[in-house]
């Protein structure tokens, strides 16, 4: 589009900008500050952060959080690809449809919906099969479910742009096709894979609702722990706890977004060198 | 591949999937139609098999019944319905400029500021929405500037109203607004707003009959990525809002957590689920179709 700035436009965008950060800019901020209370500022301390870090039920919580999202987000990893490939690639099967709707409908359903169903079948599965009990497990189940659905839609826009004729060509050379595929698509689809799994991690991380219909009473995550300590009120630790997170999340995105660029740059330049 | 081959790679996905996602809906139909009970799980039996191996039926109407009485569940439902819709249409108001001025920026700019709307995304939503509560909390920054600047001399109330609902909202969800509007106004063809300006045309009447119609994907894909989540919300109103501010998250939750009315609770679910969800995936479904042909 031409370049032409509009200052009218120009102020909503920096307004806008500015609204969606100064919140969490102030919060870090308040993180820092010696005294308990939201409005007073008591000096500079970072006593919070050490009284953090003697938390037990934070840190239990925070440890059963991370080990939830890895296998959660691995697991939708491996069942969203599979997905994707029978969507991209077999376009006939009995069950086509119901995988696609299962796979879209996740984005659309209220939370809390999926939560309150997901709770009723682990109860009905407890009576009738006896597994699975409430916790850790019943908790990765439901969120591979929903990641699953994130990581379908993202590996499959990126299989479907994939040139096929590459994996033929080595098909011709001798590669079996699960070994062109290994070799060839893996590596063209890994920067979606990475992304997808990443996607899935914090999702899984940052989940409050789901996780507390299918949760069992000792696993508590760590959103369930803040929430409960958030609606009480104000909390000097869960603001540098949230301040942690904020700055590891914004870190891990600055540094991605930086390689994205710099892979692109490196392309671009390969592409130059090839012509 | 071959034909049984391909049957390893399709049926993990599907099999999960169908256990645990759909087939729960089938067990939330069924329990919609016990009733609440005082033992573990908390709910009658909707069938038995008899002593003679005949099965016995015993469904109960009571929680539809119910939710057609009692109007805290039709009042909630609509409440949410105008939230989720007006929420939208600031998201919208707001975000569209935001997004057209991205688009106008240069491609090295662009490329920092998508990464400065997507950056609110990856954060945590709740800690996004304790964050917001400490600017608008009664002794928060927001009053304690205005106080400070003498533009009020009592503290302003936000906590606990319908206002902050919207903003907590709005605050939350922008990026998923701003995103796609600016995906669809970046590849917008701008000889077709020169073409229209050497016709004599003035800007505003080429904004409104060129570049408003040629964004609509990105208007009705941003609006519905705010409409679904905010439709279902249910920390926002908890944390942010007062009683008044009735959404049917917040409903279902204390039937759930605090009367432990299940069966009650997946007769919410069921009736939500196919005055909304069902709407919305059929307009998905075939958005989807669209999309593949």
């Amino acid at each position: 589009m031409e370049r032409r700035y509009s200052p009218l436009l120009l102020t909503v965008l920096c307004v806008g900008i500015a609204f969606l950060y100064l919140p969490m800019l102030v919060l870090i901020g308040f993180s820092f500050n010696a005294s308990a209370l939201a409005s007073v500022w008591g000096g500079f301390s970072t006593e919070w952060y050490t009284e953090l870090l003697h938390n037990q039920q934070i840190l239990k919580a925070a440890a059963l959080s991370l080990e939830v999202a890895a296998l959660s987000s691995t697991g939708a990893l491996v069942l969203g690809t599979l997905a994707a490939i029978s969507l991209v690639r077999f376009t006939r099967f009995r069950g086509r449809l119901l995988l696609t709707g299962m796979v879209n409908a996740p984005l659309v359903m209220p939370e809390i919906i999926t939560g309150i169903t997901q709770l009723l079948l682990f109860v009905s599965m407890l009576q009738l099969v006896g597994w699975p009990s409430r916790g850790m497990t019943t908790i990765v189940i439901s969120h591979i479910a929903f990641c699953t659905a994130y990581v379908t839609i993202t590996v499959q826009s990126r299989l479907a742009t994939a040139d096929r004729s590459l994996e033929e060509a080595a098909m011709d050379l001798g590669a079996s096709p699960l070994q062109a595929f290994l070799d060839v698509t893996l590596p063209i689809i890994s920067p979606a894979l990475i992304s997808s799994w990443l996607l899935s991690f914090t999702l899984s991380l940052d989940d409050l609702v789901i996780s507390s219909f299918v949760s069992g009473p000792r696993s508590s995550t760590l959103p369930m722990v803040i929430y409960s300590k958030v609606k009480l009120g104000v909390s000097p630790d869960i603001n540098a706890l949230a301040s942690l997170i904020i700055c590891a999340v914004g870190l891990c995105v600055l540094t991605a977004g930086y390689m994205v660029r710099r892979g692109e740059r490196q392309r671009l330049a390969d592409a130059q060198l090839a012509r | 591949m071959e034909r049984h081959g391909r049957w390893l790679i399709i049926l993990p996905p599907l099999v999960f999937l169908l256990v645990f996602f759909l087939i729960p809906f089938a067990f939330a139909l069924k329990i919609s139609f016990a009733e609440a009970a005082l033992h573990i799980p908390p709910f009658t039996e909707v069938w038995q098999i008899t002593a003679d191996h005949h099965l016995r039926l015993t469904p109960s109407l009571r929680n539809y019944a119910y939710l057609l009485n009692d109007e805290v569940y039709a009042v909630s439902y609509l409440y949410s319905l105008k939230t989720a819709f007006f929420s939208t249409l600031i998201c919208l108001l707001i975000g569209y400029p935001m997004a057209y001025a991205m688009a106008r920026a240069s491609k090295a700019t662009q490329g920092i500021l998508m990464l400065v709307i997507i950056l609110p995304f990856w954060t945590s939503f709740l800690l996004r929405v304790y964050a917001l509560e400490g600017i608008i909390r009664d002794n928060g920054l927001l009053n304690a500037a205005l106080l400070w600047l003498g533009v009020i001399d009592h503290p302003l109330k936000i906590m606990r109203t319908t206002f902050a609902v919207y903003l907590g909202i709005v605050y939350s969800y922008l990026p998923f607004m701003v995103l796609p509007l600016f995906a669809t106004l970046e590849k917008l063809d701008i000889t077709l707003l020169e073409a229209a300006s050497d016709l004599g045309s003035r800007p505003w009447r080429a904004f409104f009959d060129i570049t408003l119609p040629l964004s609509m994907p990105g208007v009705i894909a941003g609006s519905m990525l705010v409409f679904i989540p905010a439709i279902g919300e249910y920390v926002i109103p908890a944390l942010l809002g007062g009683p008044d501010n009735l959404m049917i998250g917040r409903v279902l939750w204390d039937e759930f957590f605090a009367n432990h009315d299940w069966p009650v609770a997946a007769a919410v679910s069921i009736a939500f689920l196919v005055l909304l969800a069902g709407p919305i995936a059929v307009h998905q479904y075939y958005r989807v179709r669209q999309l593949e042909h």
